[in-house]
């Protein structure tokens, strides 16, 4: 899923603070599972977005919504269900949503509510790690199913750096060095000899550095 | 400026059991402030923090949370849980430069003790002291 996380609502309430009539709009898809967007966040944040604004003198409505997820046209076009009601939008979706809304309603104004951080799963109740950069040339196979691109933080493609120690990795001690991870579970696989062989150097045109990138399969366009 | 705080507490049927000796009269003859509003619920683990934001959208100037004790709540973590949806709330208040103590969570043995008026005076003097709700 996406992971995301509220914006500071200091940073929140100078963004709508002009505005009249705030639909706050939560996203039923990821951020609803990752606890930061969903229609139960997005409920806090209209309670604390009124009190904000109140509290520095503003008057606004702030009506809540939701949609099944906003990354989908479809979905998009039943923002019409609150035509009249909102001089703007609140998103509590991740970037993709606040971008799908831009894209197809070109008269309404949406702002982010918040930060969209990384692909990830729950490791735990309340725990999101991050575990995939969508580098669009997956190399899982060559690595025990451990990302080296997302959870090495030189993402590299032949570790580990001399940096690793104790299985821990320089940046912070706190992380694990993904490359020690590798070469165990690699071990445990009886697969390590697989790690012998250099990776070559990288092709990254495919990692978003050639511009924005489109996936289109022609079994399912109409 | 003196002013008489809306104040509301919430709390767990086992830490407010007094407020129904008497047919709550007792409270009242025990000195626990009238300007605080009680609502019972089953387990403070089930406050949702929307809860505690709404009663500051109510009107009130200070609201607070009473539970077992984090070592022996009736349901284990309830307290423990509803401690950590305040603490969100406190934070929150914190980011709009509201002070953080309008809201507490206290944990108080169960049954009938003097601790739980007392907690309600000390919110009371501390809301006073603090003023009028900003929002
Ligand atoms: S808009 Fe973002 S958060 Fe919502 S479902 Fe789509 S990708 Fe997930
Ligand atoms: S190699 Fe690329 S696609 Fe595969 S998990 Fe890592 S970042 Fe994701």
């Amino acid at each position: 899923m996406i992971v995301a996380e509220r914006k500071p609502l200091a940073e929140i309430l100078e963004m709508v603070k002009d505005c009249k009539k705030i639909l706050v709009l939560a996203c039923r898809g990821c951020v609803t599972v990752c606890s930061a967007g969903g229609e139960r966040e997005a409920e806090i944040l209209a309670s604390l977005v009124r009190l904000g604004l109140k509290k520095n003198g503003c008057r606004a409505e702030v009506i809540e919504g939701s949609l099944v997820r906003q990354c989908d046209k479809e979905y998009i076009d039943a923002i019409d269900e609150w035509q009249g009601q909102y001089d703007a939008i609140l998103s509590t979706a991740c970037g993709v949503g606040v971008n799908f809304i831009a894209n197809l309603r070109p008269t309404d104004n949406v702002y982010p509510a918040l930060n969209t951080t990384f692909f990830g799963g729950s490791a735990e109740q309340g725990v999101w790690s991050e575990q995939c950069a969508g580098c669009g040339n997956c190399v899982l196979h060559l690595t025990g199913g451990l990302c080296p691109v997302a959870r090495c933080a030189k993402s590299l493609m032949n570790g580990p750096c001399g940096g690793s120690v104790d299985g821990h990795c320089e940046i912070n001690p706190s992380v694990d060095c993904v490359w020690q991870m590798i070469y165990d579970r690699m071990g445990r696989l009886d697969r390590r000899q697989e790690l012998t062989a250099a990776a070559p150097i990288r092709d990254w045109s495919t990692a978003g550095h050639g511009g924005p990138r489109k996936r289109i399969r022609d079994d399912l366009t109409v | 400026m003196s002013f008489t705080p809306d104040i509301r507490l919430f709390s767990c049927h086992y830490t407010s059991q007094q407020s129904c000796v008497g047919e709550g009269r007792e409270l009242q003859e025990l000195g626990f402030p009238e300007n605080v509003r009680l609502s019972r619920v089953n387990c403070t683990g089930k406050l949702e923090e929307i809860t505690l934001l709404k009663a500051f959208e109510d009107g009130a100037d200070g609201v607070y949370v009473v539970g077992c004790p984090t070592d022996s709540c009736h349901n284990l973590q309830g307290s423990q849980r509803a401690a950590k949806r305040v603490e969100a709330v406190r934070q929150a208040l914190g980011e709009m430069d509201v002070e953080p103590d309008r809201i507490r969570m206290y944990h108080l043995p169960r049954g009938l003790h003097p601790e739980f008026i007392d907690a309600a005076r000390e919110m009371n003097q501390r809301i006073q002291e603090m003023g009028p709700s900003p929002f």
